[in-house]
């Protein structure tokens, strides 16, 4: 009797494994590739962070479904990046590869991932091509393209009737890109146009050459430590307070914290901040300094958003991850609570979306925040849209 | 953009500045191996040791020359105890052993400083004091803490140039670098000599860590970038020689600086601006390497060859 018991439960448990097998078979599986080490690992890391706590606010599950993500740290290299890749769709068979700060790496990573018939859903790089000739249906970013915000700088200083600026990036995709979008609204006169190693540490000769040319506004793009080494030594040359500095991914998050007083009062365009006023972005930002006792950047609210949308589309066909094309139109739609509030996709898949300026300021508590000065631009359109030849 | 006299005196110092950097890098590096013929590629990571260490102590004891002055015996301490631990067994050993385990250091440290301070890079402040900047002339500010940095890169070169020919441990290492089996054959400890030689360079590595450590930031792997530069240096002065670790970092700090600064400007006047824009960045990049092959092809021993030569 009781060994006929013992039989009829194990039987039971086994049909239940079996039953529950095919369930936790239908598991989205996340690549998500990002910096983690090194002087730019703080940005991998508040990207990291925030889907955790996308996955956290959904209860660890996406669309309804179990989730695992695979984290690869980049290192800055584009042949690193792609490596990563190779491996989430080989021998991990990831549903998805996400992530990716650096435009050089997106240019390596993303057609290898679309190219295998994988979506590739960007939480940071923007790069021109992207946008136009190399757009792909697989293709998706809950971020920007790189032109778009240093055009929003471009604008806001031309309106400004600032003239003689001096224009620094470092000499990548993403650099060429940020100068040229500035270029595009920016119309008087540029009186230096200097290109610096990618992730060089020290600027004092370019300082230098920077006075010399003596220009009346300086717009820079340095993006993590980059920038805090460059804000740090641009006060250290006595230039801040004499010619104003603007910026575009320069003064953020990550670097207010560590510059502190040689960035207040800075001004920076952008298309989120913390004090954006809707919903998903108060519960974002709030639970983000909860959980990690940091205010989140930018970088963080894309890689969240990122989550979001993918949890959107495996929603929208029911948790069939063969249907991309169902979970391409729902995409599309962009249905989600979006920390930067509700946007719609251009036709590659490029978000429109408000800028607005920036500024570095002392809140009551004496922290440094970024607060919302002003919209720069609504609905702005990237300039390339156009040379998409995707319909839909 | 002109170039004015001024904007060249000003990046003969910023050059200056990155050369006394370098100097103080290379000096141990080429006497370890000119004297003990080896290579240690982990040169680079008690240079950033030195950084770690002097950004711990500073946030101890709240002062940032403490901190320096803290942090420049500990890393002697840590090369000494690398010497007498891993090095001793390599010396006779082959210079691809040496490379290999050296390399092993490296990964080895920076896996350590990552255990202990974590892998997100550290960015500490100019003290107060040096934070400001001063006019050298009139409309030529320059940031008080390079100055410094000069001024300390030039007093050690000082100090070591009458450690190295005015003194009898001087002596030894003179000796030592141009005939090892001699010195010991005439009854010098050359054990003993090894780890003085090793310790002292693995202090001027620290200091140079030590004083990099707020202009740029304290990361794992921080030191391997300036490594590169750094065999670059012993290689254009001549391996062991002090008097060509001088030259040869004063000259690739200057090539660099100077490349970056004024080769886009001069190529404009030769070739289109748009041209010259490409141009300019590519070949300031490369310029210390073509100047190391330049010396190489005329020098294959370097400019102030140690070994053989008086």
């Amino acid at each position: 009797m009781r060994t006929t018991t013992a039989r009829a439960a194990l039987a039971g448990l086994l049909v239940a494994f079996f039953a529950a097998a095919p369930a936790s078979a239908q598991t989205v599986k996340i690549g998500f590739i990002t910096t983690l080490s090194g002087p730019q690992g703080a940005i991998g890391e508040h990207m990291k962070n925030s889907v955790e706590l996308a996955l956290d606010h959904l209860g660890r599950k996406v669309g309804g479904l179990d989730v695992e993500v695979i984290y690869g740290d980049d290192q800055v290299k584009p042949d690193v990046g792609k490596q990563l890749a190779d491996e989430m769709l080989k021998k991990h068979k990831v549903n998805f590869v996400s992530g990716v700060i650096w435009s050089n790496v997106m240019l390596a990573v993303a057609p290898t991932v679309t190219g295998a018939g994988t979506f590739m859903i960007g939480t940071n790089a923007g790069p021109h091509e992207l946008a136009g000739k190399m757009c792909h249906e697989l293709f998706f970013t809950t971020s920007w393209q790189n032109d778009q915000t240093p055009e929003a700088m471009g604008k806001y200083m031309q309106d400004q009737n600032i003239t003689d600026v001096y224009a620094m990036a470092p000499n990548y995709a993403a650099g060429k890109d940020m100068v040229s979008g500035f270029k595009r609204y920016f119309k008087n006169k540029i009186v230096g146009e200097v290109y610096t190693q990618l992730g060089q540490q020290d600027y004092q000769a370019e300082i230098s050459q920077l006075r010399a040319g003596n220009p009346k506004a300086v717009f820079v793009f340095y993006p993590g430590g980059m920038g805090i080494q460059f804000l740090k030594q641009y006060a250290q040359a006595g230039l801040r307070g004499q010619i104003p500095l603007y910026s575009v991914y320069t003064v953020d998050e990550i670097s207010l914290p560590a510059v502190k007083e040689a960035a207040l009062g800075q001004f920076e365009t952008r298309y989120w901040s913390p004090d954006l006023k809707n919903e998903a972005n108060q519960k974002y930002v709030a639970e983000f300094r909860k959980k990690y006792g940091k205010t989140p950047v930018f970088y963080g609210a894309q890689s969240y958003d990122g989550i979001m949308l993918i949890d959107a589309a495996v929603k929208a066909v029911k948790g069939d991850l063969t249907n991309k094309k169902g979970m391409i139109a729902a995409m599309r739609q962009a249905d989600y609570k979006s920390t930067r509030g509700p946007y719609k996709y251009n036709v590659n898949h490029f978000p429109i979306e408000n800028f607005y300026l920036l500024k570095a300021v002392q809140d009551p508590g004496g922290e440094l925040v970024m607060q919302i000065q002003k919209t720069v631009f609504e609905n702005h359109k990237d300039s390339y849209a156009g040379e998409c030849p995707m319909k839909w | 953009m002109s170039i004015t006299l001024s904007l060249v005196l000003e990046q003969t110092l910023n050059g200056l500045q990155y050369g006394v950097m370098l100097f103080l890098m290379a000096a141990g590096l080429t006497l370890v191996f000119g004297i003990m013929n080896l290579v240690n590629l982990a040169h680079g990571s008690l240079y950033m040791v030195g950084a770690y260490l002097a950004t711990a102590f500073t946030e101890k004891t709240g002062s940032f020359v403490l901190g320096v002055a803290l942090a420049l015996p500990a890393t002697l301490l840590v090369g000494v105890l690398v010497e007498v631990v891993a090095l001793r067994t390599l010396y006779e050993r082959d210079h691809l052993d040496q490379v290999l385990a050296t390399f092993g250091l490296i990964l080895f440290f920076n896996e350590l400083v990552a255990i202990i301070w974590g892998r997100a890079a550290i960015f500490t402040s100019v003290p107060r004091f040096l934070s400001g900047h001063f006019r050298i002339l009139p409309g030529l500010p320059y940031p008080t803490y390079r100055a410094v940095i000069i001024l300390i890169g030039v007093a050690v070169a000082v100090l070591l140039w009458v450690l190295v020919t005015r003194t009898r441990l001087g002596m030894r290492i003179r000796a030592g670098a141009s005939n090892r089996t001699m010195i010991s054959a005439l009854g010098v400890d050359i054990r003993l000599l090894y780890t003085l030689v090793f310790g002292l360079g693995a202090a001027l590595a620290g200091l140079a860590g030590a004083m990099a450590g707020p202009i740029y930031s304290v990361q794992p792997g921080m030191g391997e970038g300036i490594l590169i530069q750094v065999f670059v240096v012993i290689v254009i002065g001549g391996i062991g020689s002090i008097r060509g670790a001088i030259v040869g970092a004063i000259v690739v700090g200057m090539a660099d600086t100077l490349g970056r600064a004024f080769l886009k400007p001069l190529l404009a006047t030769v070739i289109s601006p748009p041209a010259a824009d490409k141009a300019g960045p590519a070949l300031a990049s490369m310029s210390i390497y073509l100047l190391m092959a330049a010396v190489l092809f005329f020098r294959p021993e370097g400019l102030f060859p140690a070994r053989g030569c008086s």
